[in-house]
């Protein structure tokens, strides 16, 4: 699975940059993020749920947060 | 990582807000003192109206906000809005863009040029990271107060200290009629006596004076520190008086490095909750080191506002 590393981005661009990984992969894939605590972990799960895209983990670890994603329909 | 089909840069100088919808942002525009010319205002409005919802939302701090942004038009609508010298403004643990009244130059109440400081102020401060929280700066023209200065975290607002030349003086007693705050009387000789507790420095007595027999000793900003709205509110207290126009940009860089300094680890925090917590001692004698003319005696922490029932100490 591919992992994209957001650590250390802030918002809104942690979501733009998880966006613009998601339209290059095939729908129904699974692919994970990794998130800092705060706001990125409050904002970037929510709008990529909302974005029609299926959440199916999110765990801290370490101080920051493991986002587990299925691409949802273009 | 895939190549970004949009510049980063763009959104990571802030002002790029996520909306509910699908793809959608709000763009939020850098507009300091709420004044822009009218060609500027066309640029927008066309640029709204090609990427936008076909509105505008004029925002409480006298920014222009687009609504209804694709994301995949960022570069189109930073390069099109550049063409007219718009910038986009900052979100999040930054100093904001300086919000300021009309001013002096064509209000007659206005006393100093506020115009200019919200510039210099976003020229030369904006956008600098707290690393703690938003950072907000205003200015007032006068004691109205009509942008509420003392809600942000550094307030300004224009004074003006009068002087009586008492030979000029034809004892019309109109300045002591006009001063509303009583900090005049007409005395025995028919001359006006000053009483400086009562005074608020909004030059009432100065406009009003038929002989000119008042005049302005010295002016500048009035400043109030510590204020902010929103879910705790504070309003903001005197830390000094007549700071010159010409170290506005100084006085604040020196607030903002006692507020990086003292807010280390503590989070979110505004500058006024760190005031309370540290003590205004300790911030008014930061201050008494560079300003020494013009920081005040002693002050107070910055105000509370209860909003909520009950207060604290009554009973549900
Ligand atoms: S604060 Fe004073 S100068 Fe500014 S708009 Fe109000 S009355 Fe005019
Ligand atoms: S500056 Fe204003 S408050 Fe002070 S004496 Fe003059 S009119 Fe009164
Ligand atoms: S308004 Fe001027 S002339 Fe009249 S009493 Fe006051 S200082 Fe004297």
């Amino acid at each position: 699975m591919q992992t994209i590393d957001l650590r250390g981005v802030t918002c809104p661009t942690n979501f733009v940059m998880a966006k613009l990984e998601l339209e290059d992969i095939e729908t129904g894939t699974t692919i994970e993020f990794l998130l800092d605590d705060g706001e990125p972990a409050k904002n970037v799960p929510r709008s990529l749920k909302d974005e029609g895209h299926k959440l199916l983990g999110l765990q801290e670890r370490d101080g920051y947060y493991v986002l587990t994603l299925e691409k949802g329909e273009d | 990582m895939a190549e970004p089909k949009i510049d980063l840069k763009n959104l990571k100088a802030g002002g790029f807000i996520k909306e509910r919808g699908k793809d959608l942002f709000t763009v939020r525009l850098r507009v300091p003192g709420g004044r822009m010319s009218v060609d500027r205002l066309a640029k927008i409005a066309r640029v709204a109206q090609k990427f936008g919802k076909g509105y505008v939302h004029l925002s409480v701090r006298q920014s222009i906000e687009l609504i209804n942004i694709n994301f995949a038009d960022f570069d189109a609508v930073v390069a099109e809005l550049g063409e007219e010298q718009q910038k986009v403004a900052s979100c999040g643990a930054r100093v904001r863009v300086p919000t300021a009244c009309g001013g002096c130059e064509y209000n007659p109440n206005g006393l100093v040029d506020t115009q200019k400081s919200a510039l210099e102020v976003d020229q030369k401060l904006f956008g600098t990271a707290t690393g703690h929280h938003k950072f907000k700066v205003c200015f007032a023209g006068c004691p109205f107060d009509c942008p509420k200065s003392a809600i942000n975290d550094v307030g300004f607002q224009g004074a003006v200290w009068p002087k009586l030349d008492v030979d000029g003086c034809i004892g019309c007693g109109l300045c002591a009629k006009s001063c509303t705050e009583g900090a005049l009387s007409m005395g025995a000789d028919k001359k006006p006596v000053f009483d400086a507790v009562k005074c608020i420095y909004c030059g009432d007595c100065i406009k009003v004076c038929p002989t000119g027999a008042w005049s302005a000793e010295k002016k500048g900003y009035t400043v109030r520190i510590g204020g902010k709205w929103g879910r705790r509110p504070l309003v903001g207290t005197l830390f000094a008086t007549f700071v010159p126009e010409e170290r506005v940009v100084d006085f604040i860089t020196c607030v903002l490095t006692w507020y990086q300094e003292k807010a280390e680890g503590a989070g979110r925090v505004r500058l006024g909750d760190i005031i309370i917590r540290e003590g205004w001692q300790s911030l008014l004698e930061r201050l008494r080191s560079e300003f020494p003319q013009y920081v005040v005696q002693q002050t107070i922490a910055p105000q509370v506002i209860q909003t909520q029932l009950p207060l604290p100490g009554q009973q549900a």
